[in-house]
């Protein structure tokens, strides 16, 4: 059954999770994602779950990988300069395809950066992150109520891939307060992202060799062509996500003038813009990825048919910008099109009214 | 003339020979273990967490389920899979690299928290696998691949004595110091093994076994010179025998 509750991004999330039937989360503190380990140290224990701060989040990452291990579904969470650190880990649960959720509620960097919230992790979140050759799912909420439904399905995903999945939220997701509907997390498994689809008995699963031989998960793969194979076999899976997982929303006007290119937060905040654009007389849509890994470069792609001007909003220096010519590049020569940056880097924040005024100079 | 079986391999081990080098001690560490596994009857409940370094192929020759981990975090590993399954055996192979120096945030807050699995570390004094280079636990004068003057404590500290050292901690509630090298000593060996599955067994608390092991193909050594230098040069500073036992008394004791 669905409840409604006011939470706040980050406890929202982490319960989200245990509803997806998370039962092992490790952390380590960094602001500003304190509220999601302190939920769990309180919340664990009632459902007979783990909760454990480690010593690190290169700790932290590598215990979700050793509870991957033996089948259950784990998650961990943390800020920007703790992902930076759990990349070694991310690495290896794509490379021995191990399912796992982590969070990164992203606060502005290079470095220590700043704790306000900011979008200069796209880059490591979406080109791996950690060395070798792979991909884990980027997810990009821009309400709390997204925040939960994505965390739920995070996990399906996880599972149905054997992959890693990334959660990106940042500090305003995290730290806001909205009433959410909580899902019912059966229905939600009917009728959401992985409607329709069977996940996976997890046979590899290490549990003790009872009645079967034993078994091994490792991604050391030293014979000759054996990593390569490897590696096309994941780029199979990975070929697969693009194929089937790639979503977005697309709102505003059906033949725009110009499209606004915002994911997360800064999407949300595009939003507002369209609404001024709209009263402006302005044909607006706004593209917004709901994953930046797999980007839906066909949504934009289509969207480039009818639009040749367009204004992307990141709180970031120019990250997403880069995704956004990639796909535009699909259907127009760049040379034909106008694309403009409107970034907000180290925690600024662009409001409705700024969106809204760039906007109308980029149609001038 | 009838034939009688007086000895066969330990069904806890793969019928694979082991590519170890010409006497590495991985290879008789492997077997006391594997025997010890399969004594304890816990082949079918066992999950094992192989390191980085040269026993990352303990799984091609151990009966039981394992999984590689990250260099050094074979210990938060094993963490999270003992939280997860409480009753099985749960075992982390770590040599020098591995424990004492890259993942010695690991091994220090894994024993501290008391995580009830058993820790079998391999001291060889060098790092194996990348060519013998200094490790933690190189002696002081001992040459290496990157000590190529020999250690000095001015700029590579000193030894570490990582079986004492964890033994400090309150959580950690075995701690034994074998050697690989003469067949009375393996025989010891194996017990420390076994008494480490007792207390993990008894969820008593975290356990750990530091094994000596001569290198001889990093040493630069015959396998004979490497048990000698062992004997002369580390058996000083790595001395043999039990350091703590808080587990439960065993039977009849």
């Amino acid at each position: 059954m669905s409840q409604i509750v006011f939470a706040k991004g980050n406890e929202a999330m982490a319960e989200a999770a245990i509803l997806a039937g998370c039962r092992y989360y490790f952390g380590y503190p960094i602001t500003p994602q304190n509220e999601v380990p302190a939920y769990m140290s309180r919340r664990m224990p009632e459902v007979n779950g783990v909760f454990l701060q480690a010593e690190s989040e290169v700790a932290a990452i590598n215990m979700v990988f050793g509870a991957a291990v033996t089948g259950v579904r784990a998650m961990t969470s943390s800020s920007s300069p703790g992902i930076s650190l759990k990349q070694e880990g991310i690495s290896y649960m794509a490379g021995c395809e191990l399912p796992g959720v982590i969070v990164n509620v992203v606060r502005g960097g290079p470095g220590l950066g700043s704790i306000a919230p900011a979008q200069s992790d796209y880059w490591q979140s979406t080109r791996g992150g950690g060395h070798g050759d792979y991909r884990t799912i980027v997810l990009a909420p821009h309400t709390v109520q997204e925040l939960v439904e994505l965390t739920m399905d995070a996990f399906d995903l996880a599972d149905f891939y054997r992959n890693p999945v990334l959660i990106l939220s940042d500090g305003l997701l995290g730290q806001m307060m909205e009433s959410v509907v909580m899902p019912d997390p059966q229905e939600r498994r009917k009728t959401g992202w992985l409607a329709g689809r069977e996940l996976p008995p997890k046979t590899w699963a290490l549990t003790g060799a009872k009645g079967r031989a034993p078994q091994l998960i490792r991604s050391l793969l030293m014979a000759p062509g054996e990593l390569e194979s490897h590696n096309l076999h994941l780029a199979e899976k990975y070929a697969a996500i693009e194929k089937n997982d790639a979503q977005a929303e697309i709102i505003g006007d059906p033949n725009p003038e110009i499209v606004l290119a915002a994911y997360g937060s800064s999407a949300r905040l595009a939003k507002g813009a369209l609404e001024i654009l709209k009263a402006q007389g302005i044909r607006a849509a706004l593209f917004r990825p709901i994953t930046l890994w797999p980007f839906p470069t066909q949504a934009l792609a289509k969207l480039a048919v009818k639009a040749d001007r367009f204004l992307v909003v990141e709180m970031s220096m120019g990250q997403f910008i880069e995704d956004v010519q990639l796909a535009v590049a699909r259907e127009k020569s760049l040379k034909q099109v106008r694309i403009e940056l409107l970034a907000r880097p180290g925690g600024g924040i662009p409001l409705p009214e700024e969106i809204a005024g760039r906007a109308r100079e980029v149609l001038a | 003339m009838s034939e009688k079986i007086i000895f066969t391999r330990t069904e806890g081990l793969k019928p694979a020979a082991t590519t170890y080098c010409p006497g590495c001690g991985h290879g008789v560490a492997h077997r006391i273990l594997a025997e010890a596994v399969a004594e304890a009857k816990a082949l079918e409940r066992t999950v094992a967490v192989a390191p980085v370094g040269c026993a990352v192929y303990g799984y091609d020759y151990w009966n039981f389920d394992t999984t590689e981990a990250a260099h050094g975090r074979t210990p938060a590993v094993a963490t999270a899979i003992k939280r997860v399954l409480p009753d099985r055996l749960v075992i982390c192979y770590q040599g020098d690299g591995d424990m004492a120096s890259i993942g010695m945030a690991e091994i220090v807050h894994a024993a501290n928290r008391g995580e009830k699995f058993t820790v079998i570390f391999i001291n060889n004094a060098n790092y194996g696998m990348t060519g013998g280079q200094m490790a933690p636990t190189t002696l002081i004068g001992q040459k290496t691949a990157t000590t190529p003057y020999g250690r000095t404590s001015e700029e590579a500290g000193y030894p570490m004595k990582m079986a004492e050292f964890l033994a400090q901690l309150p959580g950690v509630k075995y701690a034994a110091r074998g050697a690989l090298h003469k067949p009375g000593l393996i025989r010891t060996a194996k017990s420390y093994i076994k008494r480490a599955f007792e207390i993990q067994e008894a969820k008593a608390g975290f356990s750990i076994v530091e094994l000596l092991s001569i290198c001889p193909a990093n040493w630069g050594l015959s396998p004979l010179e490497s048990v000698q230098k062992l004997e002369e040069l580390m058996l000083p500073i790595y001395p043999l025998g039990l350091i703590k036992d808080e587990g439960p008394k065993k039977e009849g004791a």
